[in-house]
């Protein structure tokens, strides 16, 4: 694999102005396929979920699933999408074996819903409007798996095995409009659109919309061009680019590579680009023209889809809150601050906050914990915090552990760490760490007068009321004490000890 | 018991009635059935109709069938009335527990794991399937010639085609291997060679009857449709097979119409029939004509209003058909790629990858006729061809639906020649593809319109004293005034000849024997 040469982002935000664009693929999580009554579920033994119409036996037909269809209108309707009042399925025709009848029945001319929008809310507050082509309805193909070559790719692979399973699974095809003016913060914008049609999807229950599983999946197209110009350079589709962390990354690589092509006085390829995850670049996949022909024609085994305005309506009316609307209830239900909100927001942990709370959690205890603690260490972990398997109860049991005295604060992120490695519940977890809040005044009251003797000076200035030294004495109690002290009862002690209001 | 001979000869209804009586068993039958197959079928100058016969099977159905009427009570009752009478199936129509080859070395000795909805029909109405019979590859032709398996041939004059591409289905019936057989119609092929070997064949409107298992040629203009040897057999099995099915997304809602009773009717005073000019005279042969002519003066007769229609567009229908038809037939059969099923072919030498192993196996998977038209549709499809074939073809069938519903103002049925000459010769056509699709100048139309269409025997063309069919054409879900007037006909002419069409036809069994003795 050779390496790209590439530009600083810097520099390359200093000569070109990107222009993005994006398709993003989501499996619908109906109960069987678009257009077969077998099942859609992820996971299952290769080829156990199909019949003669997945695996494009002879003579088959397909009928087109209801549910799929409404689940694509509610998707319309969510990025403020026209819904064509008739639209129909084309075939798009290419062998490759993955596709059983070697056409992918999509929709190509008119899609079922198109014109749309979506307001992205970047880190900083900043609206920024993404306009939407057309969200069309296609069937997923199956997958391929190739087998003796290195890397599980099909260069120099000795053969390939193929699961049908996913072939037919519902997809809706998302596609923007070119997407200009985002400068520098395109690759932000890229993770936030994408995190955006997640939440979307998800937030409709008509997808399960993990991207680990490939249930929303994001071709990112990237071109740039001189500032000023208004003519779009040519642009590369890096395809696949399966996490939020990854978009941002793809989009911020692709920029860095085509300015340096575009530096040295070379054309940028139309191609398609693989991302690679291990070294966060791009290799080179197909030549992709817009010439490429892939013969569609009117798919004639299937009538056209009429959507009528009192169905589309009785849809809209199903639809639940929308992110943007639900974030500003949430901030408000919270009483976060603006900064403390869009900090949670851009964290990625608002869902697992609402669950928290819903668990029992105040709403400062959840941020204090998913901010405080889960979020850094999901950063080290290089994950996304939710991924990192901190359940709700876990935050209320700790939480009302330290409430209740039992353990203080430095305790309890121990404890959570002995969750995520698997130690057992937090309860199992202070009993075999031996963790446990010294609440006999006795040895306490010994390691404080230890403590105002070792700092004397510290001491008369807590009583000259210069409150805010006591934490020196504090330090040097919890020290002592192997940090098992309640470090609020310390501070009781000390203040009644010198005879100072607290 | 009636002897074998006359058995065989007797029509669908006929045998229904004589099998609810009780004078005869399902298994009688289906074994006078299988007998005479194994008699004519065969051999080298055998009719060649079955590509397989499913004896087993067809006798354990026709057992069931006796079981239950001689064990009498609810079930007996509840009999369909074709129960225990047997039908042939075109090989394009799968079926579970015998082969389907669509007539292609590309699926030989595939076994589909599902059953169409037809044969699901026919297996509920307990009809002893007797076999798969022959049609041209992938029901592409006219003459059967283009099987992968053997032409098959015409039992009027075994040195003749007996049309395409449901010349199995055809032959059969036409040489007393089955009373009933099952085909498809996508611009003729049921209608074609119902006229070719004096039989009946009917093409229901599009939508009539499901397509779900028919491997698909022209998904937009095939039909399953009943083959038979009179009216009224063909409208007692589109009354089984017909009906709207959830498997087809166009498959029509609407409830079927008592087709039976229409065939039972017999009326056609006060019937306006109108004359498609565009559909007779030049380019047909005159004893086709002439039979044409005797018909329209028997409707005459019988109190129709003869009138004369004129459908301009149809002289584009041929060319649009050549279009459309490979279109989508280059589509459907894409699938046929050795990966999941079927014949597979790795390349000689060179790299193995799958593009050159899909290449191989459709390379010696198909024939000729099978890849001039998935040449000719692939090109019709490309980028930059899309609008002036693809797209100008479908004007044109606009166009023709037009002319049918200003014709369907003028007449309720129309009646034109089934096809423009009488069987000609094996091989005379197989090298001159334009001249074998000119066959279907005459049916082409209604598939491009939807609307159905029905053929019956129009007697014997004076010059070489082979069938002329003549064709019925009524608007879309007026599949029923098809044999209302066809009745009519049947009876008509069948009362100036003294009994069926087929009963001029030569001997078949003294035919091959003396085919034998002479070799």
């Amino acid at each position: 694999m050779s390496t790209d040469a590439t530009l600083s982002f810097e520099e390359a935000m200093e000569k070109y102005d990107p222009v993005l664009g994006f398709e993003v693929h989501v499996e619908l999580n109906t109960k069987s396929k678009m257009f077969s009554s077998a099942p859609n579920v992820f996971g299952d033994e290769p080829n156990t979920n199909v019949n003669e119409v997945d695996l494009g036996m002879p003579g088959v037909l397909p009928v087109v699933n209801r549910v799929a269809i409404e689940s694509s209108i509610k998707i319309g309707l969510a990025l403020n999408c026209k819904i064509a009042e008739s639209c129909t399925f084309a075939r798009k025709q290419y062998f490759y074996p993955d596709t059983p009848k070697n056409f992918q029945t999509s929709q190509y001319e008119d899609p079922i819903a198109y014109d749309g929008y979506l307001d992205i809310e970047l880190s900083d507050g900043t609206i920024f409007r993404v306009e939407i082509e057309r969200a069309h309805m296609e069937e997923d193909a199956g997958k391929l798996t190739h087998m003796g070559g290195a890397a599980g790719r099909i260069q120099g692979a000795d053969f390939s095995l193929v699961d049908y399973n996913r072939s037919g699974v519902p997809l809706v095809e998302i596609v923007t409009k070119p997407i200009e003016g985002a400068g520098s913060r395109a690759p932000e914008l890229a993770k936030a659109y994408v995190a955006a049609v997640r939440e979307i999807v998800k937030n409709l229950g008509v997808s399960d919309a993990k991207m680990e599983r490939g249930n929303v999946r994001c071709d990112a197209n990237v071109s740039l061009r001189p500032h000023g110009r208004e003519r779009f350079g040519i642009r590369s589709e890096t395809k696949n680019v399966n996490s939020l962390r990854a978009v941002e990354h793809a989009v911020r690589y692709e920029i860095q590579r085509h300015a340096a092509v575009l530096d040295a006085g070379n054309p940028i390829i139309q191609e398609t680009r693989h991302w690679h995850e291990d070294t966060r670049t791009t290799t080179s996949g197909r030549p992709k023209s817009d010439a490429d022909d892939y013969r569609y024609f009117p798919e004639p085994d299937l009538v056209p889809i009429v959507a009528s305005r009192e169905w589309v309506e009785e849809l809209r009316a199903t639809l639940p809150e929308p992110p943007a609307a639900r974030r500003k209830r949430l901030q408000s239900d919270w009483g976060y601050s603006d900064l403390e909100f869009r900090d949670v927001v851009n964290a990625g942990v608002m869902d697992e906050i609402e669950e928290t709370i819903a668990a029992g959690a105040t709403a400062t205890v959840a941020r204090k914990w998913w901010m405080g603690e889960i979020v850094g260490r999901a950063k080290n972990a290089d994950v996304d915090p939710g991924q990192l398997g901190v359940q709700p109860a876990t935050i209320v049991e700790l939480n009302r552990m330290v409430e209740d005295g039992k353990i203080n604060n430095k305790m309890a992120t121990e404890v959570l760490d002995g969750v995520l490695a698997g130690e057992g519940t937090p309860a199992e977890i202070v009993e075999k760490r031996g963790l446990a809040v010294v609440s006999d005044d006795g040895p306490l009251l010994e390691a404080i007068d230890a403590a105002l003797a070792a700092q004397p000076d510290v001491a008369d200035k807590i009583r000259a009321g210069k409150l805010q030294a006591i934490g020196a004495i504090v330090g040097g109690v919890m020290k002592a004490t192997r940090g098992q002290a309640d470090a609020g009862r310390v501070k009781e002690l000390i203040l009644s000890k010198l005879g100072v209001e607290g | 018991m009636t002897d074998t001979n006359e058995l065989i000869r007797l029509s669908a209804a006929q045998l229904a009635g004589m099998l609810a009586a009780g004078e005869v068993t399902s298994v009688e039958v289906t074994q006078a059935y299988l007998d005479r197959i194994a008699a004519v079928d065969g051999g080298e100058r055998g009719v060649n109709a079955f590509l397989h016969v499913n004896t087993e099977e067809a006798l354990a159905v026709a057992a069931e069938v006796d079981a239950i009427r001689a064990a009498g009570g609810a079930a007996a009752e509840e009999l369909h009335v074709l129960a225990g009478v047997p039908i042939a199936v075109k090989d394009l129509i799968v079926t579970i527990g015998q082969p389907t080859t669509a007539g292609s070395k590309i699926l030989e000795g595939w076994h589909s794991p599902y059953d169409a909805t037809v044969v699901k029909r026919l297996r509920a109405a307990k009809m002893p399937i007797l076999g798969k019979t022959n049609l041209d590859e992938f029901a592409m032709g006219s003459s059967t010639e283009h099987s992968a398996y053997g032409p098959t041939r015409n039992p009027w004059d075994l040195d003749r085609i007996p049309g395409g591409s449901g010349g199995g289905s055809a032959a059969a019936v036409a040489a007393f291997e089955a009373p009933l057989a099952l085909g498809t119609d996508t611009g003729g092929s049921i209608r074609q060679p119902g006229a070719v070997t004096g039989t009946v064949g009917v093409k229901p409107t599009y939508g009539g009857v499901s397509r779900y298992g028919a491997i698909a040629m022209a998904s937009s203009l095939d039909q399953i449709g009943p083959v038979s040897r009179t009216v009224l057999d063909s409208a007692l099995l589109h009354q089984v097979i017909g009906g709207h099915d959830p498997f087809d997304s166009t498959s029509l809602p609407d409830p079927l119409a008592d087709l039976v009773a229409a065939a039972r009717v017999g009326n056609v005073e006060g019937m306006r029939i109108g004359i498609i000019k565009e559909l007779h005279g030049e380019g047909y042969q005159a004893g086709v004509e002439n039979r044409f002519n005797e018909s329209l003066e028997l409707l005459k007769q019988a109190g129709a209003e003869i009138v004369e229609v004129s459908c301009p567009n149809f002289q584009y229908a041929l060319g649009a058909y050549y279009l459309i038809m490979p279109s989508e037939a280059s589509s459907n059969l894409a699938k046929f790629d050795g990966v999941r099923y079927g014949l597979r072919v790795l390349p000689k030498d060179g790299p193995m990858t799958i593009e050159r192993v899909m290449g191989a196996t459709r390379a010696a998977g198909f024939g000729d006729e099978v890849k001039r038209r998935i040449i000719l549709g692939t090109y019709a499809l490309s980028a930059g061809y899309y609008d002036a074939y693809y797209g100008s073809a479908q004007k044109v069938r606009t166009l023709v639906q037009r002319d049918f519903e200003a014709a369907f103002a003028q007449a309720d049925v129309l009646i034109s020649p089934t096809a423009p000459t009488t069987a000609f010769k094996l091989g005379e056509k197989l090298n001159d593809p334009l001249a074998m699709y000119l066959n279907d100048v005459a049916t082409i139309p209604a598939n491009l319109a939807g609307v159905p269409g029905l053929t019956l025997p129009g007697g014997l063309a004076d010059e070489d004293g082979l069938p002329v069919g003549i064709q019925l054409l009524a608007p879309a879900r007026e599949d029923a005034r098809l044999y209302r007037v066809g009745a009519v006909l049947e009876s008509l002419l069948e009362a100036q000849w003294g009994g069926p069409l087929l009963d001029k036809a030569p001997a078949l069994v003294e035919t091959l024997v003396a085919a034998k003795e002479a070799k």
